[in-house]
């Protein structure tokens, strides 16, 4: 933790009373951005702000041999690194358990949302499907890195076209794209972290209001149904305040999907 | 709920597998357990409180609970590769998570107590059961603890609730497929671990919520009654 004591006393003060050092009310998000189109070479892009937190996310495809347990359908791998240039909290180096989770969680509500219709990326069963890459990287850590990066892969996911393929020489012709979407359901999962500090409960936490966060639940949905849930850090909740949880979720996804929605439009 | 539900192993809805628990299972560390739900067995050791290595990881404020889970790669029917992966990584931190707030180590400054979990046999829910010998094994090892934890993995198949989901289940393929909850609570009912990956209406998570709840007790007395015949005292 790098807040300063006396910076934590002063944010949990403020929250007692309602209130936070940027006005913000607790289940309101800053400012979101969304730029798509921000890599020519990628087969899809986009960079998220929220405030001051800034992610940039990349879609590659690539063919390769299907998993044994689905020979019919393409898959779907997602990294994340958290940049040195982000954050001095970062360094150069394997990914540390930070980039795992945020990876594995953002990887797990695009998964089980069924968000990326993998059943149409099988280009010869058994032999041959598309991989989706979802590369996330922070640009500037100002807390909330999941929620961000989770739109930021939804945002680059819708914009994806899908390489041409050269069949007869078996390669992918990177570089250039075919008109072909890369096939998503209508639905959009959209990840919501809620945090808890003290008896508060907050979303879209700035790094200082993060590092003072006891214990947060991360619930991915798509219209109003839950496909992927990650409770982090130690701190207890009783059944009343995972309810209470449940509901900000919910209530926040309704208004970010506004927003996104506008944002790509 | 329904009765008529079939599983394919025609346990009850709300029927834990049977569970075996064992005290003391690695003669070498300071404490240890085995936790099986059917045929998923978890062995825990507990070595610590030692001193912290590498020094840089100390905490010189308070004690460190540092877990490690690892599958033996012939645990799974198609051999996994050993050692440690993105999904263990994960899993380690959230065993460790799930055990901090009855772990009572705040006195142990610059010490750490290590927790290694290893899966022996895996059919679903190894996490849970993983968790379920580490709060044992600490107890074993006489680390002072608030209370022990309970872990159970609860399931919706189609649209029914489930208690402790085995493979079979996890891939469930009929109707709205399988959703898979893991949830560990404390003894006075605090979650201290909920993960979940599938399809499902927040008013059913509320019912999962409870059903873990209810069959906690099952797990509790097979913990204790194994801690006391190796003669561990009340916490």
């Amino acid at each position: 933790m790098m807040t300063s004591r006396l910076t934590a006393e002063r944010i949990k003060e403020y929250l007692s009373q309602g209130k936070r050092f940027d006005n913000r009310k607790l289940d309101e998000f800053r400012e979101l951005t969304i730029e798509t189109g921000i890599s020519k070479n990628a087969e899809g892009s986009a960079r998220v702000k929220l405030g001051k937190t800034e992610v940039i996310a990349g879609i590659k495809l690539d063919v390769s041999a299907p998993y044994p347990d689905s020979k019919d359908k393409g898959n779907l791998m997602v990294t994340s690194e958290l940049l040195p240039l982000s954050s001095p909290r970062f360094d150069v180096g394997p990914p540390q358990f930070e980039s795992i989770e945020l990876a594995r969680v953002i990887d797990r509500g695009i998964r089980e949302s069924g968000f990326i219709e993998l059943d149409k990326l099988c280009i010869k069963e058994g032999e041959k499907v598309w991989t989706v890459f979802i590369d996330l990287y922070s640009l500037n850590d100002d807390g909330n890195l999941f929620d961000a990066a989770g739109i930021a892969a939804i945002a680059a996911l819708k914009t994806a076209k899908i390489p041409k393929y050269d069949e007869e020489e078996g390669k992918t012709l990177f570089g250039e794209w075919t008109n072909n979407n890369v096939p998503l359901s209508k639905e959009v999962p959209i990840s919501i972290t809620v945090h808890k500090i003290g008896d508060k409960l907050i979303v879209d936490p700035t790094r200082e209001e993060e590092d003072i966060s006891e214990t947060r639940v991360t619930i991915c949905s798509a219209d109003g149904t839950i496909h992927s849930m990650q409770k982090g850090e130690s701190k207890e909740l009783s059944i009343e305040e995972f309810n209470q949880i449940l509901d900000l979720a919910e209530k926040t996804e309704r208004e970010i999907i506004k927003k996104i929605e506008k944002a790509i439009k | 709920m329904t009765t008529a539900f079939k599983r394919p192993d025609g346990r009850k809805v709300n029927e834990l597998r049977k569970i075996t628990a064992k005290v003391g299972v690695v003669p070498n560390a300071d404490g240890s357990a085995m936790f099986g739900f059917g045929d998923t067995i978890a062995i825990a050791a507990v070595y610590g409180p030692k001193k912290m290595h590498p020094q840089h990881s100390q905490n010189p404020e308070k004690g460190t609970l540092r877990c490690n889970y690892n599958m033996l790669s012939f645990s799974v029917t198609e051999r996994i590769r050993p050692g440690p992966s993105r999904r263990s990584t994960e899993i380690s931190k959230i065993t460790e998570w799930a055990l901090q707030p009855v772990v009572m180590i705040d006195e142990f400054a610059g010490q750490v107590v290590d927790v290694h979990i290893n899966i022996l046999q895996a059919n679903a829910s190894t996490r849970c059961a993983g968790i379920n010998a580490a709060a044992m094994a600490l107890a074993h090892a006489g680390i002072p603890m608030k209370s022990l934890v309970q872990s159970v993995s609860i399931g919706k198949l189609d649209k029914q609730i489930v208690a402790d989901l085995i493979k079979a289940e996890e891939d469930w393929e009929e109707g709205e497929g399988p959703t898979d909850i893991p949830i560990t609570m404390t003894e006075d009912g605090k979650i201290t671990h909920i993960q979940l990956d599938g399809k499902i209406k927040p008013s059913q998570l509320k019912e999962a919520v409870a059903l873990a709840k209810e069959v906690y007790p099952q797990i509790y007395e097979a913990q204790k009654k194994a801690l006391k015949e190796a003669g561990v005292k009340n916490e």
